[in-house]
């Protein structure tokens, strides 16, 4: 029979376990909505980029255009950027981009090309260390930032252009989650380098624009800002999908705990009177014997 | 009354506005122009510079660095890199961004990097009146 101390502790400890997680689910909750708010506030500029980036991309020939749309015309160096959040603690969030990205790694490395992995928050780094540890060529540390700006997507955009520019890889794919709802998110893979926008939809009607300058220049412009811009879309949905995904973990730790307590408390209570109704054998016994 | 016209102005980070306006003024890269309702569609890329837009209740002014411009048939949009709304631009700001650009230029040494930080400084003028 279990000690009636131990178990008591044990309750206790529970106790405060499930105080910490649901103060952690309120938390989630509050920044799920500020980041969902983010995300939103995002989306009409990435909409509306993707579908003139679309349009431009339609017109240009595909052995003349910039490299950045078309490719270098080799498909040799694979470069994944993973993108994982900074703290753990949100369930299968990390791990479920980790994996993805391990997947398409070993897939890459069994077609004979050449993986490097550039990695975008600690979580997806320590996930992928040990198996790709000498696969990573960086990491980019966004722990100190408090509000996700434009700006860490460019930033991180400018290293990627300055590395394909050095030549060091020829497709650049990003993997991050997007943000489906509360208790769905999915892992997502995206190409960005050559950039795609075949899945974008094309506009409802084919306008005939005049180019100030030319749509070449033009192009050649705002590429490195697409790279940006799906950088820092995939970066709100990963925020809102990490909040979103801590806040149904922590939900369901809550919820755990309260049945241990449960259960715990009803273990409790039989010994409790186990112990009781064992010295009330003794104290009858003993009258009996007298 | 002049036609009206659909005009968004979005960044990265938020829709600046959403407004109906009868004219907008763009500080496009091949210089500056007016847009009004039916006007040809345009896409052209920004300089850093001020945005005009008049609306039915007054003048709007907007500080924008860089992006690009479509004028279509349904509206116009302005997707600027970075905007901030006239009374946001404090002289800090500005600093702020003309160091930045003044850092780039330095780095980078190329013309293109010398006219954004010239460009700057000149909507930083015209801004601050």
């Amino acid at each position: 029979m279990p000690n009636l101390k131990v178990l008591k502790n044990r309750i206790a400890s529970v106790k405060s376990t499930r105080k910490i997680t649901k103060a952690m689910q309120m938390v989630a909750a509050a920044k799920l909505r500020r980041a969902q708010e983010a995300a939103e506030a995002g989306r009409p500029y990435a909409e509306r980029f993707n579908a003139v980036m679309a349009q431009l991309a339609g017109g240009v020939s595909s052995d003349s255009g910039p490299k950045l749309l078309v490719g270098n015309g080799s498909n040799q160096t694979h470069l994944l950027v993973v993108m994982t959040a900074e703290r753990g603690l949100c369930g299968g969030f990390n791990g479920n981009i980790a994996k993805l990205a391990r997947v398409a790694a070993h897939k890459l490395m069994a077609e004979g090309k050449t993986v490097k992995i550039l990695t975008v928050g600690k979580k997806g780094r320590e996930a992928l260390k040990r198996e790709f540890g000498d696969l990573s060529i960086g990491h980019v540390d966004l722990s100190e930032v408090k509000k996700l700006g434009y700006d860490n997507a460019s930033g991180i955009a400018q290293d990627l252009l300055t590395r394909f520019e050095d030549g060091e890889f020829d497709v650049a794919k990003i993997f991050y989650s997007t943000f489906q709802s509360v208790i769905s998110q999915t892992p997502t893979e995206q190409q960005i380098i050559p950039a795609d926008f075949s899945n974008v939809e094309a506009s409802e009607e084919a306008t005939l624009y005049d180019y100030e300058p030319s749509e070449e220049a033009i192009l050649a412009d705002l590429l490195p800002r697409a790279v940006a811009t799906q950088i820092f879309s995939a970066l709100l949905e990963n925020g809102a999908s990490e909040q979103g995904a801590r806040m149904s973990a922590m939900d369901n730790a809550t919820r755990n705990a309260g049945e241990m307590i449960d259960k715990l408390t009803v273990e409790y209570n039989r010994s409790r009177q186990a112990v009781i109704t064992n010295e009330l054998i003794e104290i009858i016994s003993g009258a009996e014997a007298l | 009354m002049a036609d009206m016209m659909q005009f968004d102005l979005v960044s990265p980070e938020r829709r600046l506005t959403s407004v109906q306006a009868t004219e907008v003024q763009i500080p496009g890269a091949e210089g500056d122009f007016t847009a009004m309702a039916q006007h040809a569609p345009v896409i052209t890329t920004l300089r850093p510079g001020v945005l005009k837009v008049v609306t039915a209740s007054g003048t709007d002014e907007y500080l924008v660095t860089g992006g690009f411009a479509e004028v279509g048939a349904t509206g116009t949009s302005v997707l600027a890199e970075r905007a901030f709304v006239k009374a946001d631009v404090t002289a800090e700001l500005m600093e702020d961004l003309i160091k930045e650009a003044n850092l780039q230029r330095d780095a980078a040494n190329t013309d293109v990097a010398a006219k954004y930080a010239d460009d700057l400084v000149a909507a930083s003028a015209q801004i601050q009146g």
